[in-house]
């Protein structure tokens, strides 16, 4: 273990660490969450088809990247547990799955709002909304599962078996829009052809996509500092830490 | 190997036959249910035709839930579990011949049994056969992939339900292309696609099932 970044796998070590990130990613994340809507609702053109409704994708489509992104993620701090044993990647994977949650959740909310006006219904039994759905209920089971297990250790490693099932399902709703092939359009970015749209749109829904980015990780770091204290609270370091704000106070 | 397996199994089949309410009681969980949604709906019976195969699967499916807490919760109360755990055989062979045990107990009854409700609903004959053939691929995917599920939960505070939320989202595409073949055959296009996915789900899950399952046990008896 000579490289230097596992030292920050011992939670004392990156306790601080995280600490002193989160200011950064939230600053990112505000910036370029206000630079992306001032892009997405000043600057973008009203669409030809979909009129002013569709700027709702500023959120949409970000949100459901994000959604399928930290599943990814989370699965993978959950593979990194099972397989090395350290303790910090389950907490990771615990820390990320509630902003996962969120994403898709928001996703589907926005997606039912644009819905209405486009398609004229709040929801369609497409494919792509239905696995993404699925991909709620996902979230929602893994987070169950670790809250019902009291013992940290063996609810990490049930929950990292659990996302790595679970993680079958993330390709199945990418690739849904070609299997069933129903009434979501395709997708409209795509790394290996011009993007169907104005170049200020795809602007505007990049900037919120770096945002929701920033987002999740100032989140996710919060919340797996809050973790650390939480299952470390007899350790030494806590102790100390703990008796440091006392005398500061 | 193949010795411990059938002996896994056999003894499976003697504690179900020693009480065959649990596996009857399934049985008729998934008739009632069957049989029950045309009250709800209303005895239209072109409306019915169409929702058959997917009353018929989502039947099956609550039903292999029901049935999945049971699956190693006796055997972990009286200390079977752990002696397997520790036994020299692999474990993966154990939890496979439970996987097994499940099926002929649940799933093959079930598929036994789908045509009483294709027929309630008014089934044509080809589409009865179809309804058979995709509970007789997709069950074993619900055994499989509920091993799993049941193996996580063991010992796990509100169990049953945790069971139920875990896996049912697991067992979407089963339903989706078991319940679409009959739909597709219905609608005079062939279900071949349908059935080879089924298929294929039933190789990816007879991998991903067993092993999550062996790993989920040992981390619950550590």
């Amino acid at each position: 273990m000579t490289f230097p970044l596992f030292q920050f796998a011992a939670p004392q070590a990156f306790f601080p660490i995280a600490g002193k990130m989160i200011p950064w990613f939230s600053i990112l994340a505000g910036a370029l969450a206000l630079a992306g809507l001032y892009v997405g609702f000043f600057v973008a053109p009203t669409d030809a088809t979909q009129g002013e409704a569709y700027r709702i994708i500023f959120i949409h489509v970000p949100a459901a990247w994000m959604s399928m992104f930290l599943y990814l993620v989370m699965a993978g701090w959950a593979a990194v547990g099972l397989a090395l044993n350290t303790r910090l990647s389950g907490m990771m994977a615990s820390a990320i799955a509630p902003t996962g949650a969120l994403f898709t959740f928001i996703a589907l909310w926005t997606g039912a709002l644009w819905g209405r006006p486009t398609w004229g219904a709040y929801w369609v039994w497409d494919a792509r909304l239905t696995s993404e759905l699925v991909l709620l209920f996902l979230y929602l089971g893994f987070i169950a599962l670790k809250s019902a297990i009291s013992d940290p250790t063996r609810a990490d490693r049930a929950g990292a078996i659990l996302a790595l099932v679970g993680v079958v399902n993330v390709p199945i709703i990418y690739f849904s829009v070609q299997w069933w092939n129903t009434l979501h359009q395709g997708a409209s970015v795509s790394l290996t052809r011009a993007p169907s749209m104005a170049t200020t749109m795809l602007w505007g829904m990049l900037l919120m996509a770096l945002a929701a980015w920033m987002y999740s990780i100032a989140t996710a770091l919060a919340r797996v500092r809050h973790i650390i204290l939480e299952r470390e609270r007899d350790a030494e370091w806590v102790r100390l830490q703990r008796e440091g704000l006392r005398a500061a106070a | 190997m193949l010795d411990a397996f059938a002996l896994v199994l056999r003894r499976e089949m003697q504690i179900a036959l020693r009480r065959k309410g649990d596996v009857l009681n399934v049985l008729v969980f998934f008739i009632v249910v069957g049989s029950l949604f045309p009250l709800g709906v209303g005895p239209e019976p072109n409306q019915l035709r169409a929702m058959a195969a997917g009353v018929a699967w989502l039947g099956a499916l609550l039903a292999a839930v029901l049935s999945l807490p049971r699956l190693f919760a006796a055997d972990h109360a009286d200390g079977t579990l752990e002696q397997m755990l520790v036994s020299p055989q692999p474990l993966g062979v154990i939890v496979l011949a439970k996987v097994a045990g499940h099926w002929l107990l649940t799933g093959l009854p079930l598929t036994l049994a789908a045509p009483i409700i294709g027929l309630q609903y008014g089934l044509p004959l080809d589409a009865l056969g179809l309804l058979i053939a995709s509970l007789l691929i997709g069950t074993p995917v619900l055994s499989l992939l509920g091993v799993a599920g049941a193996a996580l939960t063991l010992g796990v505070r509100g169990g049953g339900a945790l069971l139920a939320l875990l896996i049912l989202p697991l067992f979407v595409p089963v339903l989706v292309f078991g319940a679409g073949a009959v739909t597709a055959s219905l609608t005079g296009i062939n279900p071949g696609a349908h059935l080879s996915l089924l298929g294929a789900f039933l190789a990816v899950s007879s991998f991903v099932g067993p092993w999550a399952a062996c790993a989920a046990l040992r981390v619950a008896l550590d």
